[in-house]
Parts: structure tokens; C-alpha cells; sequence
């Protein structure tokens, strides 16, 4: 089984040379600390910045240079900041190439639903509608289950959607599964994990072709 | 040169009244127009909509609005991080309409930039979308989204000059650049104010022609919201 940073490992084996990425907060931002060796990446935050790099050094932060989850950062060389309607172009626009987000619940015609629980306090979708709705290519990083063990890959979405039919893979602490035409299609186990296991933690309609690999982590 | 100076926030402010519908710039409590706020926190007038991506936090940013409920209605695409907020939302006493955050700039640009209302994919088979015009472009549903309407927008820039011309630090640009010019008027805030024919045109971001009065403001106390740092190895 994955923790949160196995998953964000899993995910970093999905990034490309020459990707430009958005990621969402939680699990991940976890991604930028394992890119994968001799590959050129790009961070894009939707407040307005591309060439995101690390936290600043304690007593250089600037309260100017933020990201979406109002962190300090710093920037790589290269990069530049630019006002809400430009960075939503480059995500509308799919210049974009990856988006990474976390998730309450997706179901297997890759719906999506993040942003409101009826009856608790909401918060608010901030980027996430105009990233799902827009991005090509869109990985969801989440647990298997929620907290009372039910699990958060449904046949239908029970939450207020975010985005409907536009998740491709998910990376959650049992599995790496890609959204295909029929459903949740098994492509690789986390370590020590069961298909059995998969199964029974799967609520939406899972398809398992053949031998399933191990996942191998960088 | 077109003057847009005035000599102070309070004069900034000229013609702001109850039930009044304001744009105000930031993205958290990033690029604020901290001078402003404070000033209609001042003024106390009541019944305000306010379209801005975030609510300020309890004490600080247009919190503090909400502590004095001079706030109707708030329309935002995150409003996580103000308990006042929360309670008045809860009870009723604040109206609060969430939109996603494109489509949030892009009805403040429209407004700017003279179109009535733009076609977007983002909340489409959403509650968001919901009573919405719906339409299909190859082959793509879009929802439409009609720009804002507001009789004041305040935006905060780090360098302004006398013709109002601005210039952006960071991701203190956010909305800003957005929502000057999308209102009947726009009040400019900078930390520096500079003579006309200081600042490069080559670098200016947003032309004077969006702003109808510019002021420098005061202090600016540039709150963090969330402080993370890296160790020095």
C-alpha cells in the first residue's frame, strides 16, 4: 500500500520532457519532489505564475510571490507571472499539458466531484471547474476509500460534480487506474496490494485484463 | 497627459454609496488593495456586493467588511479561510454565489473589454451551469457567462504613475490587471506613485486609460497567509 508520498512518486513516472503541470494542493504538490531524472518540467500556479520552484530559504520569502494554496514560493530561472485571465488562457487553451488534483469522488466515465459536500461548509471549486474542463490530460491523485471505508471509485458520483466524463487515470494508495470507454481499467497494483483487494475497495465497474504488475516506484 | 492623481484614499473614494456593487483585486491576501478596504471599513456603507476571487481572512483583507456585515453579497470561486465568513454564510446573512475562478476573470475582462458575455467549458454538467444558457461548439458543450457589472473596481498595483499607468510585482498581479477598467470606475492603489515619464512604456502593464483615479497608498502591511520556507542545508 502507498502512503500519500507513494502516491505523488507514481504519479512523478507520468510527467514527460518538456511538460508544463499544474498541480492541485495535498498529495499533489507532493509530485515536484520526485521528477524524474533528465527530464525538463514547468509549474504552472493558476494565481499567476509559471516556473513555480521550491519554498524560499527562511527570511527570503516575499509576500508578493505566492501559489494557489497562498504559500510562499520562489521561481525557477525562465519563469514569469502573469494576471488570472491569461493563466486560465493557458489552461482553457490546453497549453497546459498535465493537470494533477485531488478528489472526493470520480466515477468510472470519469466524472469528477472535489469541491462540496452538501450541508457542510463550502469553500468554493476556485480553478478546479476550468482545469477539468479544459485540461487533455488530467490525473487524479486520492485514497481508495474514504474515511469510513466506502470507497471514492463509484459508479456514479454521489457529490456535486466538478467536471463530468474528463478524468483519465487515477493514482490512489491501492492502484493505478486509467478511465477507459467500460470503466476503471486495472493497470498496475500498489506494492503488497491484491487485485482481491482492488476489487473489494472498487465500487465502480473495474476491468481486469490478464496479470496485473506490481507498481515500480522511482 | 491625462491626470489621474488624487491626493489621498479619500478622495479615492468619492461617490461610494450603500448597496453599491465593487470589484476588488487580490488573490488571497496577495495583491490587495489594502488602503481601500480599510477606508470603507471607515466609511461604514452598508449592502455592498463585492466580486473578488477570495473573502480576506477574520481580520485582515474584506474580513474586515465582514466583521462590521457591511457585505450583502459576496461573489468569489474560494472562500475558505474566514470563519466570520462561514458563520454569517451559514445563517443566511450573506448571500455568497461561487463561480469557477477562469470564469470569474474572464467576466471581469468582458466587462473591460466590451463584450456582453463569453462561452466557457468550465462548470458545464455542474450545478454551476445550472438555468445557464448551454451551447455546443465542435463537438465541446459551453456554458454562457455574462460579464460583471460593477460601479467601482479597486485594484492594487506596486508602480503607478500621474496618467495612471500601472506596473505588477509577482502574483501580486492576479485580478487586477483584470478588473481595471471593468467598472464605471477604478481606483488605483500603488505602493509607489512616479511622475509621468518615469516609468518605461514598454513595461507598463495596464494603460491609465483603465483607470480613472490613482492614489499611493499610505502603508502596506503585505500579510502572508501561509509562511513556508526550506531549510538551508
Amino acid at each position: 500500500m502507498l502512503d500519500k508520498n507513494g502516491i505523488a512518486r507514481r504519479i512523478a513516472k507520468e510527467l514527460k520532457d518538456r511538460y508544463f503541470v499544474n498541480l492541485g494542493i495535498g498529495i499533489p504538490t507532493l509530485v515536484a519532489n520526485y521528477i524524474p531524472q533528465g527530464i525538463e518540467v514547468e509549474f504552472q500556479s493558476e494565481n499567476g505564475v509559471l516556473g513555480m520552484g521550491p519554498f524560499p530559504f527562511e527570511g527570503e520569502e516575499d509576500a508578493d510571490i505566492i501559489n494557489a494554496g497562498k504559500q510562499t514560493i520562489t521561481t525557477m530561472p525562465g519563469a514569469s507571472f502573469f494576471d488570472s485571465a491569461m493563466s486560465f488562457s493557458m489552461i482553457r487553451g490546453q497549453h497546459v499539458d498535465l493537470t494533477i488534483l485531488g478528489a472526493m469522488e470520480v466515477s468510472d466515465s470519469g466524472d469528477i466531484a472535489n469541491w462540496k459536500i452538501p450541508g457542510k461548509m463550502v469553500k468554493g471549486m476556485g480553478g478546479a471547474m476550468d482545469l477539468v474542463a479544459s485540461a487533455e490530460n488530467i490525473i487524479v491523485a486520492m485514497m481508495h476509500t474514504n474515511k469510513a471505508g466506502q470507497s471514492k471509485l463509484l459508479k456514479q458520483c454521489s457529490l456535486p460534480l466538478t467536471g463530468v466524463k474528463c478524468v483519465k487515470k487515477v493514482v490512489t494508495n491501492l492502484a493505478l487506474l486509467e478511465i477507459t470507454e467500460t470503466g476503471f481499467k486495472l493497470l498496475e497494483r500498489a506494492p503488497g496490494v491484491s487485485v482481491e483487494d482492488i476489487k473489494n475497495a472498487t465500487e465502480g465497474n473495474l476491468i481486469i485484463e490478464g496479470n496485473i504488475p506490481e507498481m515500480v516506484l522511482n | 497627459m491625462i491626470r489621474k492623481t488624487v491626493p489621498n484614499v479619500t478622495e479615492a473614494l468619492i461617490g461610494i454609496k450603500d448597496n453599491m456593487t465593487f470589484m476588488l483585486g487580490g488573490f488571497g491576501l496577495c495583491g490587495i488593495p489594502e488602503n481601500a478596504i480599510a477606508e470603507l471599513v471607515k466609511l461604514n456603507i452598508k449592502g455592498l456586493t463585492c466580486i473578488s476571487n477570495n473573502a480576506g481572512v477574520d481580520d485582515f483583507g474584506l474580513g474586515l467588511l465582514l466583521q462590521k456585515k457591511q457585505v450583502k453579497k459576496m461573489v468569489s470561486s474560494y472562500v475558505g479561510e474566514n470563519d466570520e465568513f462561514e458563520r454569517q454564510m451559514l445563517s443566511g446573512e450573506l448571500d455568497v454565489e461561487l463561480i469557477p475562478q477562469g470564469t470569474l476573470a474572464e467576466r471581469c475582462r468582458a466587462a473591460q473589454g466590451g463584450f456582453p458575455a463569453i462561452y466557457t467549458p468550465a462548470g458545464y454538467g455542474t450545478e454551476v451551469a445550472e438555468g445557464k444558457e448551454t451551447r455546443e461548439f465542435n463537438g465541446k458543450m459551453y456554458v454562457l457567462e455574462h460579464a460583471f457589472e460593477a460601479d467601482f473596481a479597486f485594484v492594487k498595483a506596486w508602480k503607478g504613475d500621474e496618467a495612471g499607468n500601472l506596473i505588477f510585482k509577482g502574483t501580486a498581479r492576479n485580478f487586477n490587471p483584470c478588473m481595471a477598467g471593468a467598472a464605471k470606475i477604478t481606483v488605483a492603489e500603488v505602493e509607489e506613485l512616479v511622475p509621468a515619464g518615469t516609468l518605461d512604456p514598454d513595461q507598463v502593464h495596464i494603460p491609465g486609460i483603465f483607470v480613472q483615479r490613482i492614489f499611493q497608498g499610505e502603508t502596506y502591511e503585505k500579510r502572508i497567509e501561509q509562511r513556508t520556507v526550506r531549510k538551508k542545508l
